[in-house]
């Protein structure tokens, strides 16, 4: 079938602003977003830049706006992101880059403040003591605490949907909160003492309003809105425990 | 151009790389540089597990996991690297666990283990639960605790750098050159940077991208082994290809054996369990070179799901007996390909599947401690000094002929960690290499003319290319052998290589030019599209995943020896080297 491809475009060399541009191409209802992009890089336009690699939601390259909402391309399917075009037309996608990072050339945006913030939050173990010979123990009501989180592939989707971003771009984001969270409740780890800053400050966990929209985005559907709430709710146990 | 002097410079970020870069930053300044973000690896796609003898479940030892090594790579694996590899990995998956990986877990708290292909107890009497896994996205979590560590231990890197040039020295009479260290394409600025090493060592990872159909990333495109081969190194092993059994039909896209090991089956149009008749012990569970041969013998016989014997044809498989609650525990990733991809829930309907190419058991030749070999003319073996390969992109050789599930992740902790190790202690000894002023000429010119679009006459587009040369790699270079299709192959690629020459490139932009990454992605797997298909023609023999249907025999005394291929310019070159057998003779290899 033909669908026709609505792409944000800039090309810092050339465009002194973002522009639309438009290619049909021929791809099957089956099909990913992602091959419909590729579609056009290899047979219409080959200087339309995107970064993709694993191509079936594993690698996190290629999360990008499809119709508005930040997703990954090569989990989006064609059937999927034309369900709401009108019929007595040639359906319509429309792509853009992520929203809250710069954009660098089309689809390419800036990810190093998105992977400064998850830096911030000591996303490695802090072990709570010395390894043994053999394995740590952790129970699997232990590690159930934990499987959501081990989930994200740092994509980015979530920081682009969130709405709070747009209002306060300091905020530091859903995703270095669930990277936080995997180990404050690993119960291998120490915890959320290794990492009250920067979770526990103006802007670490407290600006999320609860908009759910990176829970809806989440291409891993991990329940992000979740994960900020249960820190948010450790924070403050941390808190009223420091003032008893 | 910018020029980085380092101690060890580390070319690709997934488990080998990260491994080495975690063992050599202990001591040495070191830098890793890599064509993506770390975390976007493909390492990262490895979904079922990672072998180690621990004996959690059930009785195991490290002497059948190399055994089972051995015989799963039809007797081509070096028996020592076997042995190292099955002895290493036990303390290397409790290194991991110490690192935070999120294994699954046992009732009482230690790591649990599932079945997987050719992993038995006592030397082949049944399965055994080698693999440890956290649920299926094992390499997923090994790829995340290992970038995890490196900002633990602030190691420095260079993302979105492509590598273009590794710089050798000139070999001085018959000694073996030196490694100077690499050109490399800034992708965000099209700026070239040079990287002055005392060492370097390339975890590019593997080429699947060779065919049309295969699990593996648009990355993984071979660049560390095509750079080698052009500088000399011969390449080893590179007609052992693994297809995967089950790929999701057509796309490619990986189920993974823990599906088997969890008790899914397969079945062909007629519904029978027809694993049975080929593998009457482990049944699914045989070695992938096996399981991949039994469904296109299927196809080919009519018993596909469509039964037209074509290519296109599909066997199911099925994956209801593992049953919904531990499908969504222990399997929650294909559960979610299956629904996005196929829209099926597999815990009540098949999965279509045919073989999918893989992973490649050849690669940069290396010893133990991942120090590249260099043979001249198939003369005496040495070293090139400075240069070390792991992973994929390296054959020590752990996989033979053909490499057993779960020994890939295995390989890249073990074997990333030793060359790690070696290389902190050889940049510890002496200074850095001298640099001759016009070491990046070469690559210079050669990316001049790539972006010089004045002087072409392409009558193709790299579009066309890419897409013959998979086409072809599909047709003649895949599960079944022809010595005629094999002839055809070589010729095609050879005028595919040709008419790389004459490609026009329109993008003249400097930053993310992904016209010019995929130009000089496309000349690698061009290059080792031809040294693929060219050792497959050369060997006159069965073995593992190399069948051959005019030499349907393993025939030890003729071909019990690693391959070695030398790429001159448009020609190549064969020779060999012998195969360490100090352990277990090769014996016939049944399941």
């Amino acid at each position: 079938m033909l669908v026709r491809l609505r792409i944000r475009r800039y090309d810092p060399e050339s465009d002194e602003e973002a522009r639309w541009a438009e290619h049909v191409v021929e791809v099957e209802p089956s099909s990913r977003v992602l091959d419909a992009l590729l579609e056009v890089q290899r047979r219409h336009d080959p200087s339309l830049g995107f970064r993709a690699s694993c191509g079936h939601g594993v690698c996190g390259s290629d999360a990008m706006i499809i119709n508005g909402r930040s997703a990954l391309a090569c989990k989006t399917l064609i059937r999927d992101a034309i369900a709401d075009s009108p019929d007595d037309d040639l359906a319509t996608i429309t792509v853009e880059p992520m929203r809250h990072m710069p954009v660098l050339r089309d689809l390419i945006v800036d990810q190093q403040p998105f992977f400064q913030r998850y830096r911030a939050v000591k996303p490695f173990l802090v072990p709570k003591d010395t390894a043994p010979d053999r394995e740590r123990l952790q129970t699997p009501k232990e590690h159930a605490e934990i499987a959501d989180a081990t989930n994200c592939i740092l994509c980015g989707a979530c920081v682009s949907a969130c709405p709070i971003l747009g209002e306060n771009p300091r905020f530091l984001g859903p995703a270095a909160i669930v990277q936080a969270a995997r180990f404050v409740f690993d119960s291998r780890d120490v915890g959320l003492q290794a990492r009250r800053e920067p979770l526990d400050e103006d802007n670490g966990v407290w600006p999320c309003a609860n908009h759910m929209a990176c829970t809806r985005a989440c291409p891993r559907e991990i329940k992000v809105t979740r994960l900020i709430n249960l820190t948010k709710r450790e924070l403050g146990r941390a808190r009223d425990q420091a003032e008893v | 151009m910018q020029e980085h002097i380092v101690d060890a410079l580390i070319v690709g970020a997934g488990g080998a790389g990260l491994y080495a870069a975690l063992e050599c930053g202990r001591l040495a300044r070191t830098a890793v540089l890599s064509k993506l973000h770390p975390l976007r690896s493909h390492t990262g796609a490895a979904q079922g597990g990672i072998g180690a003898a621990l004996g959690n479940v059930e009785e195991d030892e490290t002497l059948w996991h190399a055994f089972d090594t051995v015989k799963g790579g039809d007797y081509l694996v070096d028996q020592r690297a076997a042995q190292i590899l099955a002895e290493d990995a036990v303390q290397a998956v409790y290194d991991l666990e110490h690192q935070g990986l999120p294994f699954s877990r046992l009732p009482d708290g230690r790591i649990d283990q599932r079945r997987f292909g050719g992993h038995t107890r006592d030397l082949g009497r049944a399965p055994v639960r080698r693999a440890c896994y956290a649920a299926d996205r094992t390499g997923h979590m090994i790829l995340q605790t290992l970038y995890q560590q490196c900002i633990k231990h602030d190691v420095a890197f260079y993302d979105e750098f492509q590598v273009v040039d590794v710089l050798l020295s000139e070999p001085q009479g018959g000694d073996a050159p030196r490694c100077l260290g690499v050109v490399a394409l800034e992708l965000a600025t099209g700026d070239l940077h040079a990287f002055r090493a005392k060492a370097v060592l390339l975890a590019t990872g593997g080429w699947g991208r060779i065919y049309r159909i295969t699990s593996n990333a648009y990355a993984n495109t071979g660049d560390g082994p095509a750079l080698l081969a052009r500088r000399g190194v011969p390449l080893q092993d590179m007609e052992f290809v693994q297809f995967h059994p089950t790929g999701i039909r057509e796309i490619g896209i990986l189920i993974t054996e823990a599906v088997r090991g969890e008790g899914g089956v397969l079945h062909n149009g007629e519904g029978e369990r027809f694993m049975e008749r080929y593998a009457p012990t482990l049944m699914d569970l045989a070695p992938r070179d096996m399981v991949s041969r039994a469904i296109v013998n299927e196809i080919r016989q009519g018993r596909g799901i469509l039964g037209d014997r074509s290519p296109a044809d599909f066997v199911q498989l099925d994956a209801t007996p593992v049953g919904a609650e531990a499908l969504k525990r222990k399997l929650p990733e294909i559960v979610s390909l299956c629904r996005t991809y196929l829209g099926i829930d597999p815990a009540a309907e098949p999965i279509p599947v045919q073989p999918t190419a893989h992973y490649v058991m050849g690669g940069i030749p290396t010893d133990l401690d991942g120090r590249v070999v260099w043979m001249p003319n198939n003369g005496s073996e040495s070293y090139v000094s400075g240069l070390y390969a792991a992973g994929e992109c390296a054959c020590v050789s752990v996989h033979g002929a053909n490499r057993l599930g779960t020994n890939s992740l295995v390989d890249l902790v073990v074997f990333g960690r030793r060359a790690g190790q070696h290389m902190s202690g050889y940049v510890a000894e002496g200074p850095a290499p001298s640099w001759p002023t016009d070491a990046a000429q070469e690559v210079m010119g050669r990316l001049a003319t790539l972006r010089d679009r004045s002087q072409r006459s392409a009558h193709l587009s790299a579009t066309d290319l890419r897409e013959r040369m998979q086409a072809i790699m599909n047709e003649a270079v895949g599960v079944y052998r022809r010595g005629d299709e094999l002839d055809r192959a070589v010729e095609t690629l050879q005028a595919l290589r040709q008419a790389y020459g004459a490609l026009e490139i329109e993008d003249t932009s400097k930053s993310f030019n992904g016209e010019l990454l995929r130009l000089l992605e496309l000349g690698n797997l061009l290059d080792l599209a031809l040294i693929t298909a060219g050792s497959a023609r050369q060997r006159r023999e069965s073995r593992g995943a190399h069948y051959r249907e005019d030499y349907v025999e393993r025939d030890d005394d003729a071909w019990l020896h690693h391959t070695l291929c030398w790429l001159h310019g448009d020609d190549l070159r064969f020779g060999s080297r012998s195969v360490d057998t100090s352990i277990w003779e090769p014996v016939a290899r049944a399941y």
